[in-house]
């Protein structure tokens, strides 16, 4: 049993089969093994087929797929050609699968302990009782809180980190084999992720059960897989251990892929600032602004999300926001935008206030400031085309028809490096990153003054996120346009900003040059999030987990506050008495390069090493 | 997915270029099962015979073949044919006339006040529930009110309701008021529940990231409703069209069957059903030299309601299997 591979592909074979048209190979012809106790990760852009293989592990394909050759033996049996009843014993059993989404995963009806249980007492291996325990062996290990009782919670009362946890420990009710895992820390924050990729590893080991790991990131593969399966177009380009990949990987797109890796934030990265398109006055300042969803009687919002908050925009410049989920930062452009009318305080273009409502602002002031969207799949009605979609702010804002519109519709196109032939085009026919740039397209249309970019390079793959900010780039530079970039993601941020504001839970708690803001003193939420973005070496998990910002830090949510530092409670240096209970002081630096961190600890105290290793 | 070539590494001299590997998923085009096509036959057959069959049939719905001997239901001499054929497929109705040419007369009257009482229904309900989606506030409340209390009633009670109100009071002529007034009425009972299913759809839609970009470029109300929301919903309310059609069907023809529908002599399904249902005992055709209706007269034309009905119902029921059931979900 043990010389056995718990799981083999050999020359493994899947395609769809449109129809009326010649099969298309999906994909074609992949071997792997998966020896027991062993994690090995496939990794791979979108559309290369990963997730179509790892499901082949389950004997199961998305519909329209069919496997075409090859075997996928599950401890000898080989899924492809088992009977639906045979798989289906085997399943829950033998294999577990564990999607991208906890929160699509879970029933948001039924308590925890019950979705969790199921697949165990459903299938007549367990009784209620013996699963109970079983469930709560897992909490346990899966370092949940209060083991005893979060069973009886219902999802939406557990954070998104927890969640993600416990589907987890759904997966490994019934003690399978093999356990395949999509992306599961993918749509994580940084600190979030540390937290869920640690209970993982550490459950792996002790249940000595091997996995499939799904992930298009390099830096998480380190930390988890002992072997990787570097995937593209449906073929295998190079396998091999951990440490030959990451430390002298051969093929030539497995070097693509670790260069698309950002480096890890550090000072002397950001883009030297640029001050060609200077002004006098910022191209946007966001003054005292207070924010919020609902209304009190006294017209103050029921939740405040943004409290006092100062923000300049210089022309020309990028300007980074960062902060994990529930920060503010979406909150903080949709006021500047003016789909979110401040409750308080102003947003000022060019040195003129701006109306707060965006019925109220005339088209001149509209085109300024544009938004691009998060998801480019849902922000381009799929029912334009990719013409009508760039073309319509030409007519709105520049009364461009007819010829003069469609001939600069292809310039702008060949701005953002797509072919002409996208213009008769409709969204759905293009690719995760083509659409992303359509997004931007739209915005550029306007000709605006500011950018505001929300994740916009979050929900795609590295290399295709590495190419949109190459893009961006190279749009500051030749149109001047400001650029305020809303990430998680640090290390994207901090590789071509010119400065950053770092948000937490409704406050910028640090703001300035990149360089000031990513060497000391910290504050110490900007070094927690330094701190977290994995790096892409063998044992970092092991090394971050053990600092004093991670156990303060990791694991616990964003709140609120109406009075103190919001990050009192997280943070490994907090004064009780007085950070809880007092605003903190605005500490400026005394070079003038404008950084500015609100803390009550003193300058010095907050110096201590830098956590980025060079 | 759909272009293999992207999916390979192209070569160039010096350097492999790895190209974005596409992610649109193969367009699927709409292909109906077996059963969807033999449905689609049925439902062209039956608009074909609406908009033409007129010009074929041996004659027409005013027409008696059969001679009334008692004179109970002769009130016309005129239409009386001379030496007719009596052979005629489905024999003749209890009143001497061909069932054969009534029922295809009778699909004109049937489909065309169906069709134009459920286009009323979809002008009315797309536009108060669109509007009421993109409005919210007070208008969205007042309108889904009003909704809500036309909904409570039966449609039948409602029907009755209404004619009963205009009863007796002539406008143009009793044929043409009775035709008016049940596409009217159809129109406004049906127009409830497609502002139901357009209110759905169109708040779905409206806080969908491209409304919201409309929204923030500074667009009107006008183009985002025409230009946003309409053509994504147009896809879901085109399935609906088809069940709405069958609701609407059913509700004249049964509301002819009550003898509230088409006054005689216009030739309608519903209302051929009742006139004939003495025939029910007869056996399939008349009895040779009487002018008592068969049991065909009255099965004939609910056949033809029924395989109308159940056509367009598989086609609707094949297009949302394919969309994923998605459709179907929304239109519940």
């Amino acid at each position: 049993m043990s010389d056995q591979p718990i799981f083999a592909c050999h020359d493994l074979k899947i395609e769809a089969r449109p129809h009326g048209k010649d099969p298309i190979p999906i994909v074609k012809g992949v071997s792997f093994d998966v020896n027991p106790g062993q994690v090995v990760a496939l990794i791979g852009e979108s559309g290369s087929g990963k997730t179509t293989i790892s499901l082949a592990s389950l004997g199961y394909t998305k519909p329209g797929l069919f496997f075409s050759g090859g075997e996928a033996l599950l401890k000898g049996d080989d899924m492809v050609s088992l009977g639906s009843s045979e798989k289906r014993e085997r399943r829950g059993e033998h294999v577990a699968y564990l999607a991208q989404s906890a929160a699509a995963t879970f029933n948001p009806a039924l308590k925890i302990n019950e979705q969790v249980t199921e697949s165990a007492v459903i299938h007549g291996h367990m009784t209620q009782e013996a699963a109970n325990v079983r469930a709560r062996e897992l909490y346990e290990a899966l370092e949940l809180p209060d083991p005893d009782r979060i069973g009886g919670r219902y999802p939406h009362q557990v954070s998104g980190g927890q969640l993600q946890r416990l589907m987890a420990a759904m997966a490994l009710v019934e003690k399978p084999s093999l356990l395949v895992l999509d992306e599961p820390t993918t749509a994580l924050d940084v600190t979030t992720q540390i937290e869920v990729l640690k209970a993982f590893k550490k459950v792996i080991e002790e249940e000595g059960s091997a996995a499939i790991y799904v992930t298009h990131d390099l830096a998480v593969v380190a930390q988890i897989a002992d072997h990787i399966v570097v995937l593209y177009g449906g073929e295998v380009m190079e396998q091999g251990p951990t440490e030959q990949i990451i430390n002298n990987p051969t093929h030539a797109y497995t070097r693509r892929l670790m260069a698309a890796v950002r480096p890890r934030p550090a000072a002397g990265q950001g883009e030297v600032t640029s001050d060609e398109h200077l002004r006098d006055v910022p191209a946007l300042e966001v003054k005292n602004v207070t924010a919020g969803y609902g209304k009190n009687s006294d017209g103050t919002p029921a939740i405040k999300v943004l409290r006092d908050v100062n923000v300049k925009i210089e022309r020309g410049h990028v300007v980074g926001v960062i902060g994990e989920s529930g920060c503010g930062k979406s909150t903080l452009a949709r006021v500047m935008a003016g789909l979110l009318p401040a409750a308080d305080g102003q947003v000022l273009l060019n040195g003129d206030a701006l109306k707060p409502a965006l019925r109220e602002r005339p088209k001149s002031d509209l085109k300024q400031v544009q938004f691009i969207f998060q998801m480019a799949d849902t922000a381009l009605n799929p029912r334009q085309t990719i013409g009508d979609i760039i073309g319509r702010p030409l007519t709105f804002y520049h009364g461009l028809r007819g010829r003069a519109r469609r001939e600069r519709v292809l310039e702008i196109l060949r701005l953002v490096e797509l072919p002409v032939e996208f213009e008769g085009r409709f969204p759905a026919e293009l690719s995760g990153g083509q659409k992303q740039r359509v997004n931007l397209a739209r915005g550029l249309a306007a000709d605006p003054e500011v950018l505001l970019c929300d994740e916009v390079t979050s929900a795609l793959d590295s290399i295709v996120g590495a190419n949109v900010i190459t893009l961006l780039e190279r749009l500051r530079k030749e149109t001047g346009v400001s650029f305020v970039f809303i990430s998680h993601d640090l290390s994207t941020v901090s590789s071509f900003a010119d400065k950053i504001v770092v948000l937490y839970a409704g406050r910028v708690v640090e703001q300035g040059p990149v360089d000031q803001v990513l060497t000391p003193p910290y504050h110490p939420y900007t070094r927690l999030l330094i701190t977290s973005v994995p790096e892409m070496r063998v044992g970092w998990l092991e090394d971050t987990m053990g600092t004093r910002e991670a156990l303060a830090g990791i694991s616990r949510g964003v709140t609120i506050t109406e009075v103190g530092c919001p990050f009192f409670d997280r943070c490994p240096m907090a004064i009780e008495g007085t950070c809880d209970v007092i605003d903190p002081p605005r500490r400026e630096d005394q070079h003038g390069h404008g950084h500015i961190l609100e803390c009550h600890r003193e300058i010095e105290e907050l110096m201590g090493e830098p956590v980025a290793a060079e | 997915m759909t272009d293999t070539s992207a999916t390979t590494p192209t070569e160039e001299p010096g350097k492999t270029i790895y190209d974005e590997l596409p992610d649109a998923p193969p367009k699927k085009r709409l292909r109906l099962s077996w059963v969807g096509k033999i449905s689609a036959f049925v439902v062209v057959f039956w608009v074909f015979v609406a908009l033409f069959g007129t010009w074929l049939t041996p004659y027409s719905e005013r027409d008696y073949i059969e001679e009334d001997r008692t004179g109970e239901f002769f009130d016309d001499p005129t239409f009386m044919v001379p030496n007719a054929e009596i052979s005629s497929y489905l024999g003749t109705d209890y009143t001497g006339r061909d069932v054969f040419s009534r029922i295809i007369w009778g699909a004109r009257t049937t489909i065309g006040i169906s069709f134009a009482a459920t286009l009323l229904a979809y002008f009315v309900g797309i536009t108060l529930g669109i509007a009421a989606a993109v409005a919210g506030r007070w208008i969205d409340a007042v309108l889904s009110r009003i909704v809500d209390a036309i909904l409570t009633f039966p449609n039948i009670m409602l029907g009755l309701i209404v004619i009963a109100a205009f009863s007796g009071q002539v406008f143009f002529n009793p044929i043409s008021d009775a035709i008016i007034l049940l596409v009217g009425l159809a129109g406004l009972v049906y127009a409830a529940s497609v502002f139901r299913i357009a209110r759905a759809l169109g708040q779905d839609i409206m806080v969908q990231d491209y409304v919201e970009a409309a929204r923030a470029r500074g667009e009107g109300l006008w183009w985002i409703i025409t230009r946003e929301v309409l053509p994504n919903a147009a896809m879901p309310l085109a399935t609906d069209f088809g069940l709405r059609l069958v609701f609407v069907i059913l509700f004249i023809s049964s509301l002819s069957f009550l003898g509230l529908g088409v006054p005689p002599p216009i030739a309608d399904w519903g209302s051929m059903v009742r006139e004939n249902l003495s025939g029910l005992g007869n056996g399939f055709f008349p009895r040779e030299g009487t002018i008592n209706a068969g049991a065909l007269a009255s099965v004939a034309p609910a056949l033809a309601i029924a395989s109308l009905t159940i056509a367009i119902n598989l086609i609707v029921d094949d297009i949302s299997a394919q969309s994923g059931g998605s459709l179907a979900k929304k239109m519940v």
